[in-house]
């Protein structure tokens, strides 16, 4: 073994010949400044001009949103005599007005997170199959359909959820208040006749995020190096041992992800869930009565016919569902941060 | 075929899980018979009917231009060549006498005696140093953090490297440099006792100090393991191996061939087919 290039001799050998370098650059500098300058082309300076001005327009534009959005609510809560955060009531004219989306927060939160438990794990199964089991034609045939049902509009599934799916899932719902209503939230008042509860809308909207996950899951799983799952075989593991000894732990950020976005998409998703749910203003934890509301649906449902006021506390309530989302995603960048150098990208 | 008169007549039983037993020392290395080897990706033959014995405690190099199907050969030892869509091997790598490619046998099981070390160093980047190496035990069953701890320092040691990491087994194994990644490989590829350790390039991405630690090591791993290395070099072959093949191709497009093997000394001394003494001379490939 030839040891005669240590990293010490070529250091130096670099330095050497930095050191006989830089005077020739200096005096170059010195006598004729042209060559060493770097020339600013004027495709560059456009496009600089451009793509600084687009984000500009962005800024712009956002913080116009936001001033008069906060503006609006800022009046109408102003007005308010209930207690806007712990409130569930909604009423905006008469003498009185008092409204609160305390109930509102609990139904978005409750239907997006119903979503959240039906679509992530299987969304993860879909890529997973897609990625890892199906032959090369199926996994082409199902990756091209579970795109389209990325495209197929809300207010479709609306209306597939309001006139089939609900009807066919009152079964399940009297099924489940039978044998796990001494749970809480499975728990039933109403011997209803209409499935038209937050547990319908958590599993409408469950196939609505569905596709955006599997996609977004499947493409991360593809980014899995090769060089690590033949490491996991090569150690003697099965298949399922190698998914999750060397592609669910790379994938892990990308799964937290794309569920933010899924998450971001059930939590303000509107058309779906007003003409599924039988609403109601009141707060209820009870998924399989009908009644409760989300932000998104509610205004929806109320904005045509709100006076000023009650324009400005929908506006209002807006916001809560912005603030909602922000710290939903904060939340998830935590998590994915927290195990920064352990990730897959350090590769 | 030869597959048929080779196979004994009992099927095999599936190959007892490493590590779990006790196992005499004997027990450990293993000769690798194999006889009329085809390995095809599709239609495609890639190598063809290669023939060789593989003694065990040995370091056997396999020499030969690029593309001459000494990668390919190398994973129909751990029937990883078999993971390739289309892939498929003909032929028959006997084990101690037991063929790896019965009927009967399962290719998980195969892959847990027969270890292996990649080209480009590739722990998991997702585990701690100490995760990397403990993760095939894990895969084995064994969960008991006092029985890791002993057999995590135990294969660190034999790949060189637990003074390096002692102290940071908890940080990410992609954090050390390429010679380290591929000195945990080996830790991780070892902890799980395999029978044989195949090594495909295992020092084409590192500098030639960490070459030489590998190169250290391997004279080191061979007192415990049949090793079987790829190499590009010929002097790390002349250097690392007790006996070395020479694999050749006819032509573009053609199937390798093994031309011949035998002890490395009479190799690069005295090789008996004209070929091996030009590639070793360096006037091809």
């Amino acid at each position: 073994m030839s040891t005669s290039i240590t990293p010490e001799s070529r250091d130096n050998a670099q330095r050497d010949s930095g050191s006989r370098r830089s005077p020739k650059a200096d005096q170059a500098h010195g006598a004729d400044a042209k060559p060493n300058k770097t020339q600013v082309r004027l495709g560059d300076r456009v496009f600089l001009g451009l793509s600084r001005g687009a984000g500009i327009t962005l800024l712009v534009i956002m913080a116009g949103i936001a001033v008069f959005l906060v503006v609006k609510a800022l009046d109408a809560l102003g007005d308010n005599n209930g207690n806007f955060l712990t409130d569930s009531t909604w009423v905006t004219d008469g003498s009185k007005p008092a409204f609160g989306v305390a109930g509102l927060v609990g139904g978005t939160v409750i239907s997006a997170g119903i979503a959240m438990l039906i679509a992530v794990p299987v969304a993860v199964g879909v890529a997973l199959f897609i990625t890892h089991y199906a032959p090369r034609r199926v996994a082409q045939t199902l990756g091209y359909i579970v795109d389209l049902l990325a495209a197929v509009p809300s207010v479709v599934f609306g209306l597939w959820g309001l006139v089939f799916l609900s009807p066919k899932l009152l079964g399940l719902h009297t099924w489940l208040s039978d044998y796990l209503g001494w749970i809480p939230i499975f728990d039933k008042d109403e011997t209803g006749t209409t499935a038209r509860t937050l547990f319908t809308c958590g599993i409408i909207l469950a196939i609505m995020v569905l596709p955006i996950i599997a996609a977004v899951t499947r493409e991360v799983f593809l980014q899995v190096p090769r060089a690590h799952e033949e490491a996991a075989l090569a150690l003697g593991a099965t298949r399922w041992e190698m998914i999750r000894t060397a592609v669910l732990p790379f994938g892990k950020p990308g799964i937290i992800s794309a569920s933010m976005l899924g998450l971001g998409r059930a939590l303000g998703e509107t058309i779906a869930v007003a003409m599924v749910l039988s609403s109601s203003q009141e707060f209820t934890y009870k998924i399989l009565d009908p009644g409760g509301n989300t932000i998104a649906a509610n205004i929806a449902n109320q904005f045509a016919e709100s006076n000023d006021l009650g324009r400005g506390a929908l506006i209002a309530s807006g916001l809560v569902l912005f603030v909602l989302t922000l710290l939903v995603n904060g939340a998830a960048r935590v998590v994915i941060n927290r195990h920064k150098e352990f990730s897959g990208a350090n590769a | 075929m030869t597959v048929a008169t080779t196979r004994i007549p009992e099927p095999r039983q599936k190959t007892p899980t490493p590590g779990t037993g006790a196992r005499d020392e004997a027990g450990m290395t293993k000769r690798i018979e194999i006889s009329g080897l085809n390995a095809y990706y599709g239609s495609h033959l890639a190598v063809e009917d290669i023939s060789m014995t593989i003694e065990p405690r040995t370091v056997t190099a396999f020499i030969g231009p690029s593309g001459c199907g000494k990668s390919t050969f190398i994973r129909t030892l751990n029937r990883m060549h078999e993971l390739i869509p289309g892939a498929r091997v003909e032929g028959s790598v006997q084990l101690d006498g037991q063929d790896l490619y019965g009927p009967t046998v399962d290719p998980v099981a195969v892959r847990r005696t027969v270890g292996m070390v990649f080209q480009r160093p590739n722990p998991f980047p997702t585990m701690s140093i100490y995760d990397n190496v403990a993760a095939g035990l894990r895969l084995n069953g064994i969960k008991k953090k006092g029985d890791l701890d002993a057999i995590v320092e135990r294969s660190l040691r034999g790949a060189n490297l637990w003074n390096e990491v002692k102290d940071r087994l908890n940080k990410p194994g992609s954090g050390l440099s390429g010679g380290q990644q591929q000195r945990l490989c080996i830790a991780r590829a070892i902890a799980v006792e395999p029978q044989v350790l195949l090594m495909d390039e295992p020092c084409s991405a590192l500098d030639p100090i960490s070459t030489l630690a590998i190169e250290d090591l391997i004279a080191l791993l061979k007192e415990r393991y049949t090793i079987v290395i790829v190499t590009h070099n010929m002097q790390q072959a002349a250097r690392v191996s007790d006996r070395t093949a020479f694999f050749n191709l006819a032509g573009p497009g053609l199937p390798g061939k093994l031309v011949e093997i035998g002890d490395t000394e009479k190799i690069f001394s005295a090789p008996e087919v004209e070929a091996t003494a030009d590639y070793i001379a360096g006037r091809f490939g």
